[in-house]
């Protein structure tokens, strides 16, 4: 299985693309007991909503993945953190837990073969700063979510301070193809340095708004065109923590390996469709209210950073900038250099990202005009 | 200052379960040996580099908060808080780079334009070195009213036009005659939390709650400290590295601006009250008592102490009026 999972070049699809097989590897390695699996169903990247489809049309695939995992790594109990505001995907995951354990899947001798595994479903509250893996934990042990500092990472001191594998519903859902179908299958469709399928979350200014799964290496504009594009003048990959691209990117092929060459991100896999009719200053300024909101409030860079962040960003939306607008773009910079450098977690490192992009490359507050 | 040799100082002993060996690194070009389990802050202090450190205190376990210690780390992506990143061979480290002192900079400007950092130590001096301005976020936003701050619920903020900076700023909360939490202090560095709970006292009388800029430093349902689980030791009080929490003695002379540190002298003794023998260290301003403390390094104490050793004084001034002597 481990060296399945790892031939595949399966990488994790909530966000930071890391390897599947490196994780589950050190975790089977670890010698202590007990071991933990933990399926990261807190979706909560603005424009994300594959996990949610997932759950909801087929519960079951979750559930042999997360029990395929455990009896890998050697963990004998998951816990599914599911975002609290997904009732339909509470109530089947609810009903397809008590059915598998009804039938053997789960529970003391899972399918007869000896081993034991269950799963613990454990509801979120509404806080995005719980979808970053160790705030997660936080949650799950019952304390204040905030994300705690690695080293020492998941793998060694994870849920309850034991070694854990924590997977997105998205990656963990892939294992299965390749478990029935073999790594090499798995590698036939994407592209060397990101095989197998995306999901891609559609919305924005589109005809048909929806999850698309593609193979990787299909370009931007072949998935704008099959959503119904007409006038993609700003597309936001990856959501809230993304970046922002434009017309002139619509070639860039959807693979990790390129959008990060390109200065970009797949992250969760949300392609946001904005056309030309919308102002980019408001919806810049909704990005830096929404981090100023969900910043858990530990650490000084994304605390205060983000409140600045929006300060300034509205400042510059209603064309009201404290002295010059390149002043305020230096200092925008200088912000978010210190936010991605300077905070504990995930969410501060990417505050500014979405919105550095859009001033860098979509030239959003690039004159003295309000936008 | 009169210093009693009581307890000698010793520095912090190493759990012996085996021989300790050598760590070496580079720090700013220069070859560094520290023991195994050492901090990057250990071994920048071991070079003879200061890093500067807020939320750090050497009897709290580090929560690496304020972010102010962060250093260079060649091969990670991030900077690193050296309060918290243990030693390991090989590493290179840069304390003073571009990039150092643009976080450090920025972490000086965001929390001076939110908080009042006037009675923390050291950080009027790490503003100039840093060339920190944290005027250039804007004039300070109105104080929010007494209790506004506690009512703020997660993710409801209004963010206002951005013409000005919001802050911390609040009336500071008199409930006790022993204390006052003068929140437009606080820096959110957690060590009162842990010196009220895990680290020293197990108390858990406080703990942060809201979220984000809203965050705070609460009792119970905020309510005043007599009705919470406050024991009143102090060890908060004591940890506090901006004067948030401050002895009710010191807050008024501050306040009346009859605060004169020229005129002050500490002496470490010892605590009267019982048989445990902490050693205390009293500061006194015209012969009466404005602030008492434990050594960090006395083998008795780590620096805390009980409500009677931290606050039990008051006789000590009670001298008879003059017309009766």
């Amino acid at each position: 299985m481990l060296r399945e999972v790892t031939d595949s070049g399966l990488v994790g699809r909530g966000g930071a693309a890391f390897p599947t097989g490196r994780k589950w590897a050190a975790v089977a390695a670890q010698a202590g007991r007990p071991k933990y699996v933990v399926c990261n169903a807190d979706e909560s990247e603005p424009g994300t909503f594959k996990d949610r489809v997932l759950m909801e049309e087929d519960p079951f695939a979750l559930i042999e993945a997360m029990t395929i995992a455990g009896t890998t790594v050697g963990a004998e109990l998951g816990f599914l953190y599911l975002r609290g505001e997904y009732p339909l995907a509470r109530a089947r995951l609810t009903a397809a837990l008590a059915e598998a354990r009804a039938r053997g899947l789960l529970g003391d001798d899972v399918m007869g073969k000896g081993a034991r595994f269950d799963i613990e479903l454990r509801l979120g509250a509404g806080a995005y700063i719980c979808g970053e893996e160790t705030a997660l934990f936080a949650s799950i042990e019952g304390f204040r979510g905030e994300p705690r500092t690695k080293p020492p990472f998941p793998v060694e001191a994870g849920l309850f301070g034991r070694p854990t594998v924590v997977n997105n519903v998205e990656t963990l859902v892939n294992v299965l193809g390749i478990v029935a179908d073999g790594a090499a299958a798995y590698r036939a469709l994407g592209t060397a340095g990101s095989p197998g399928t995306r999901l891609f979350c559609v919305s924005g200014n589109v005809a048909r708004p929806g999850l698309y799964e593609l193979p990787f290496g299909v370009t931007l504009r072949a998935l704008l065109d099959l959503a119904g594009a007409d006038d993609p003048a700003a597309v936001l990959l990856g959501g809230a923590a993304g970046t922002f691209v434009g017309a002139a990117d619509l070639e860039l092929p959807l693979t990790f390996e390129d959008t990060r060459a390109a200065g970009a991100t797949l992250g969760s896999g949300v392609v946001l469709v904005l056309d030309r009719t919308v102002a980019l200053g408001p919806v810049l300024a909704r990005i830096a209210q929404f981090f100023r909101d969900e910043s858990c409030g530990q650490c000084v860079p994304c605390r205060v950073g983000t409140v600045r962040q929006e300060e300034l960003i509205t400042r510059l939306a209603r064309g009201a900038p404290r002295g010059a607008v390149a002043d305020e773009r230096a200092l925008l910079a200088e912000l978010g250099q210190c936010m991605r450098d300077a905070s504990i977690c995930g969410l501060g490192q990417t505050a500014s990202s979405a919105i550095e992009s859009a001033v860098a490359r979509l030239k959003v507050f690039a004159d003295e005009v309000t936008p | 200052m009169i210093r009693l040799p009581i307890y000698p100082a010793a520095p912090p002993r190493r759990p012996t379960d085996g021989p300790v060996r050598d760590v070496a690194l580079t720090i700013d070009g220069a070859a560094v040996q520290v023991p195994e389990g050492a901090t990057l802050l250990d071994a920048c202090a071991a070079a003879g580099i200061e890093v500067p450190t807020l939320c750090f205190a050497a009897n709290l376990t580090p929560v690496n908060a304020c972010r102010i210690c962060v250093v260079e780390l060649e091969g990670a992506r991030t900077l690193v808080p050296s309060c918290s990143r243990k030693v390991e061979a090989g590493m290179v480290v840069r304390t003073d780079s571009p990039r150092v002192r643009t976080a450090r900079k920025l972490v000086l400007e965001l929390l001076g334009s939110s908080v009042d950092l006037s009675a923390a130590p050291n950080v009027a001096r790490w503003i100039e070195r840093y060339d920190a301005h944290p005027a250039r976020f804007g004039p300070a936003a109105a104080p929010a009213a007494a209790g506004a701050r506690d009512a703020a619920a997660p993710g409801h903020h209004h963010g206002g036009d951005g013409a000005t900076a919001a802050t911390v700023a609040q009336p500071a909360k008199v409930d006790n005659d022993l204390f006052v939490r003068d929140y437009g202090k606080c820096i959110l560095c957690y060590k009162c939390v842990e010196a009220c709970g895990d680290d020293a006292q197990h108390t858990y009388a406080i703990a942060v709650a809201g979220r984000g800029f809203d965050a705070r430093i609460s009792t119970e349902l905020a309510t005043p400290l007599p009705d919470s689980a406050c024991v009143f030791c102090g060890n908060c009080v004591n940890a506090c590295p901006t004067g948030a929490l401050v002895f009710t003695r010191e807050f008024e002379l501050r306040r009346d601006g009859q605060w004169d540190e020229a005129r002050q002298q500490e002496t470490t003794t010892v605590c009267p009250y019982c048989g445990v023998g902490c050693a205390i260290t009293l500061r006194t301003q015209d012969n009466q008592v404005v602030r008492v403390t434990s050594p960090l390094d006395s083998s008795v104490t780590s620096g805390n102490l009980c409500v009677k050793g931290r606050f039990g004084w008051q006789y000590v001034g009670d001298r008879p009026p003059p017309e009766t002597k």
